[in-house]
């Protein structure tokens, strides 16, 4: 049972890590019809960056600030300087351009911290655990992580439903055509949704920095796991990106715990989600909060 | 047409298959025979990259999965060895054709399932389901330790064709598969000029129209797929008998982006010019490290570029021959 408890934490933690990636990523397809594969490496660049100024500043908080902010200024050269080429290319074009960019990052992070992993440790302030009844222990950083998810997605959902720029996000979305005809600048404000969902990929990468070895790649699992979240939740709906990665994200890691019961290779745990992904394509290809047609 | 010397793609296809068909005379009379090895190796995942511009150049399904095919054949031949060598299995199973035809059978079984889910979808929800269900076959034989896990298995392939044809034999193993190249390109140029074909070009180009005409677009499409997985995953078999090695690596989801990449730079839709893409893409891969630790720095810029500017990739941006005077009366 307490094992159960600490899982369902992990759960949740991870699902909001999902929903920061998949929230830029659904909002950039949404509005600019684009996939971008190197959304994982915005994430990635953001950890390389935050273990780095935490080890010259010593003070998390910056140093989740400062990754946040470079990050998004490599992100604001990336979508003036290559990305925005391929917004009216075939899918194709977007996916193998998205690629050659992971290769770069990739090799760049080597090229910049060297081939060993680093790592950030856990402010000391967050770093104990509570005990709570059935004798569970939940690290303080994980539900830390929990509680700034949570709110960042309540800030994303603001954002998109009741402020101005909001509006435009969803009218562009909508009316691709129509909107640059009413006067909406759509190139400064398809920038600006790269740029946030870039933001909201290194913070991803920024806060979980402390949970794993950083290292080249550590972005596309993390990516892949969106692209399911995308699939069951439907592209361009935040709110199905909200509630698909949540359930993502608990039926991970508590699928984990299934083959360990059952006496099945462990490998079996990791099918979970996309057992679960096959279901939804099954009964709503669409995805649940699909609202376009199957192809987008 | 008759402007000075340009190249014209027939021209081309007679001078790849002559400078492959010398390439081992030529390479052992100088010495340096490990080039046949290497260009073995490039001719096994050419035919992977053949199959992919099936779907991709043919049948406009943007497959980001394929190395789970080419890595399941690759694992059924690597698994049929060690389930011979603890006697579970007779003797004769490990016969390379048995074991090859195996390889392509698992592979179009999987792709049979993953199509048939996956095409229920289209556009940019079908990349991201066969990308996460490559990811989910990798999953599952990086967590199945007995079978080598993430270390790979590795098992001495049997290497006699047949019983008579000794595929140990350098130079007789490379124009095998030299030959199977040929075979597979053939087939695919002969089924993309059939009925069938022409009704998967209909479906990539508009699948409502074809619809509207009464075709069933998703059978079409699935077979198209299924054929695809088969043909990858009789290269995996190809490889593992090649290597006597098979690891998770094969079949990793970068892995699937390298294949597209082959079919990309090569000339998509062509069918020959992946097998372009996938020898300067992999001898690229063997012999650039040599030069510069950091070559993905400028790999990765140099293929948005090529992207950017040169989509049809080498062959596809050469004129095609002349068309005989039957196609232009026709």
């Amino acid at each position: 049972m307490s094992l159960l408890l600490e899982q369902l934490l992990n759960g949740l933690q991870l699902g909001l890590t999902l929903f920061l990636i998949s929230a830029g990523l659904t909002l950039v397809f949404g509005i600019m019809n684009f996939l971008n594969l190197a959304h994982g490496s915005l994430y990635m660049l953001g950890a390389f960056l935050c273990a780095t100024f935490l080890a010259k500043s010593q003070n998390f908080a910056a140093a989740v600030a400062g990754a946040v902010f470079v990050t998004m200024v490599a992100a604001f050269i990336l979508e003036r300087g290559v990305i925005r080429f391929f917004y009216h290319r075939s899918h194709l074009d977007q996916v193998i351009a998205t690629f050659g960019l992971i290769i770069f990052f990739n090799e760049f992070v080597r090229f910049v911290w060297g081939p060993v992993s680093l790592f950030a440790s856990v402010p000391p302030l967050l770093s104990g655990s509570v005990h709570v009844g059935g004798g569970a222990t939940l690290p303080v950083y994980r539900i830390v992580l929990v509680c700034v998810g949570l709110t960042t997605a309540a800030a994303i959902w603001w954002t998109v439903a009741r402020t101005r720029a909001g509006i435009l996000v969803r009218a562009v979305a909508s009316q691709p055509f129509v909107m640059p005809a009413l006067g909406v600048d759509t190139n400064s404000l398809s920038t600006a949704v790269f740029v946030a969902g870039a933001g909201l990929a290194a913070l991803a990468g920024a806060l979980t920095a402390p949970l794993y070895s950083i290292e080249a790649g550590i972005g596309e699992p993390l990516l892949i796991k969106s692209f399911v979240v995308l699939v069951i939740g439907g592209l361009g709906s935040v709110l199905g990106a909200f509630v698909a990665a949540l359930a993502v994200g608990v039926v991970d890691t508590v699928g984990r715990l299934l083959p360990g019961l059952v006496a099945l290779p462990a490998a079996f745990g990791e099918a979970a989600i996309y057992v679960l992904m096959i279901l939804v394509l099954y009964f709503r290809p669409q995805g649940l909060f699909g609202v376009r047609t199957s192809d987008g | 047409m008759a402007r000075g010397i340009r190249l014209q793609r027939p021209a081309v296809l007679l001078i790849l298959a002559v400078l492959l068909l010398l390439l081992p005379i030529v390479s052992n009379a100088l010495g340096m025979s490990f080039l046949t090895v290497d260009f073995r190796r490039f001719l096994i995942f050419a035919i992977a990259a053949v199959s992919l511009d099936l779907i991709l150049g043919y049948g406009g399904m943007v497959s980001f999965g394929h190395a789970a095919y080419f890595g399941l054949g690759a694992y059924t031949v690597g698994l049929a060895h060690v389930a011979i060598a603890t006697q579970q299995w007779p003797a004769w199973v490990s016969e390379p054709l048995v074991t090859w035809c195996a390889g392509a059978l698992v592979s179009a079984l999987v792709a049979l399932a993953v199509g048939a889910i996956s095409l229920r979808t289209s556009g940019v929800y079908f990349i991201m389901i066969t990308l996460a269900f490559a990811q989910l076959v990798y999953f599952i034989f990086v967590g199945l330790k007995n079978i080598g896990g993430d270390d790979g298995l590795r098992f001495v392939a049997n290497r006699q064709l047949l019983g008579m044809i000794d595929l140990g034999n350098r130079m007789v193993f490379y124009y095998l598969v030299l030959a199977i190249l040929g075979g597979v390109v053939l087939l695919c140029s002969r089924l993309t000029n059939s009925h069938f074909g022409m009704v998967v070009q209909g479906c990539r180009d508009n699948e409502p129209r074809m619809r509207a005409l009464g075709y069933e677009t998703y059978i079409y499409r699935l077979i198209c797929f299924v054929v695809a997985g088969a043909l990858a995953g009789f290269a995996g078999a190809l490889f593992a008998t090649h290597e006597s090695f098979v690891s998770v690596s094969l079949m990793h989801w970068s892995r699937s982006g390298d294949f597209i990449i082959m079919v990309l730079l090569g000339g998509i839709g062509t069918l020959y010019g992946p097998v372009f893409g996938a020898i300067a893409y992999l001898w690229l891969e063997s012999f650039l490290p040599e030069y510069s630790e950091h070559w993905m720095l400028f790999f990765g810029p140099f293929l948005i570029l090529a992207i950017l500017f040169a989509k049809q990739g080498v062959i596809g941006s050469l004129p095609p021959a002349p068309a005989s005077a039957k196609q232009r009366h026709a």
